[in-house]
């Protein structure tokens, strides 16, 4: 197949998966996966998983980072700039829409209802989230992942610590301890 | 001048939010809440609900709307640059380093760390839409039991169990939500 074929395709599959994928970035990631690795082939299983764990420990939308990982591994930096555009224009182009018609819709007493009701929707979809991420770290037995989950939050939601600050301690403390656990030889 | 800062702001967004859409929701409500003052804890809790139910990344839907209410769709543009320069610099490289060294250790390690603390924030952040949610109109602990929203309390409830124990999808849940509180006000104001 042609580079410009490539390219097209590679911007159409990210279009299409950022257009119709609600519910978060893990959701498109294994959409990305069944159609590059199962249904085109272009990227064997075991690469995929390992493009995938970069997309995922990188920061930013994990969409976006997703897109970047397959389009780098197609056909480099064309590659990157098709699917990263691919993915942005959906929700870009959506937003744009509601957000100039934010105003008179939010002075609807309908809508106005709708959207109170809704956050205690959105609310009990975060609160699910955090469960989930929570046990999964409690599960682990990772004793230093519990101390840190509680100092975070103490940090973050009583004393009002600057989230990068927060994010950037983590690291280190990520870091760190990794670099430890190599020199004995546990990792 | 909020050129810039949009700019900046996002490009904070797009280089600290590991571990995906709600990781971004903490660093978004800083920015444009607390930084900025783009927008109001009301407005914020109206972004995060609007970005749940549309598709896409939460961080472009908010880089998205808060570009456009503080400058039209230059601003809307230049916040979407913001948000996924640092993943097209940061995930290019990584992808660059794979296909030479194929070894991610130190990434993975880093990223153990974090995950507790995002898991945290999310936390505080969801508290920060929650807490006025039930108790806006609470001005005192005094009149805490009488001016507590119950028919969010209730909401809230209904909604955990739809999620947790019968597995419903999130967006479903959200409109059941809302549907529910627009019937609620039309029977109330029926009835009186």
């Amino acid at each position: 197949m042609s580079t410009k074929k490539k390219l097209i395709k590679i911007f159409l599959s990210t279009l299409y998966l950022s257009a119709f994928t609600f519910g978060g970035g893990y959701v498109i990631v294994t959409l990305l996966k069944t159609k590059f690795v199962d249904e085109l082939h272009w990227i064997d299983e075991k690469e995929m998983l390992d493009l995938v764990a970069i997309a995922q420990s990188s920061p930013g939308p994990i969409a976006v980072n997703g897109a970047i990982v397959v389009g780098y591994k197609l056909c480099g930096i064309p590659g990157i700039c098709f699917a990263v555009l691919g993915a942005v224009i959906p929700p870009f182009f959506i937003i744009a829409l509601i957000s100039v018609a934010y105003n008179a819709f939010r002075s609807n007493e309908a809508v106005q209802a709708v959207l109170f009701g809704m956050r205690s929707g959105v609310c009990a979809v975060i609160a699910s989230v955090v469960y989930d991420m929570a046990s999964g770290i409690v599960k682990n037995k990772d004793m230093t992942g519990i101390i840190l989950m509680f100092a975070a939050f103490t940090a973050n939601f009583f004393f009002k610590v600057n989230v990068v600050y927060i994010i950037l301690a983590a690291a280190l403390i990520g870091v760190i301890r990794t670099l430890v656990e190599v020199r004995h030889g546990t990792h | 001048m909020e050129l810039i800062e949009l700019f900046l702001a996002f490009l904070q967004v797009g280089a600290l939010s590991f571990g995906g859409g709600y990781a971004a929701i903490p660093l978004i409500s800083r920015q444009a809440i607390d930084t900025y003052g783009w927008m109001t804890v009301e407005d914020f809790s109206d972004l995060v609900t609007i970005a749940e139910m549309t598709p896409g990344p939460i961080a472009i839907n908010a880089a998205t709307f808060i570009g456009m209410r503080v400058s039209g769709i230059p601003g809307a543009l230049i916040a979407t640059l913001g948000v996924i320069l640092p993943s097209c610099i940061i995930v290019s490289l990584l992808a660059y380093l794979y296909y030479r060294f194929r070894k991610l250790t130190l990434i993975q390690g880093m990223l153990k760390s974090l995950r507790p603390a995002v898991v945290s924030m999310i936390l505080a952040a969801g508290l920060t839409i929650l807490i006025p949610t039930f108790f806006g109109n609470v001005t005192s602990l005094g009149n805490l039991l009488e001016n507590t929203n119950y028919r969010a309390v209730l909401l809230f409830s209904a909604a955990l169990l739809l999620l947790r124990k019968f597995r419903f999808n999130p967006i479903v849940v959200m409109l059941i939500t809302g549907g529910a509180e627009l019937a609620a006000r039309l029977i109330l104001k029926y009835l009186t």
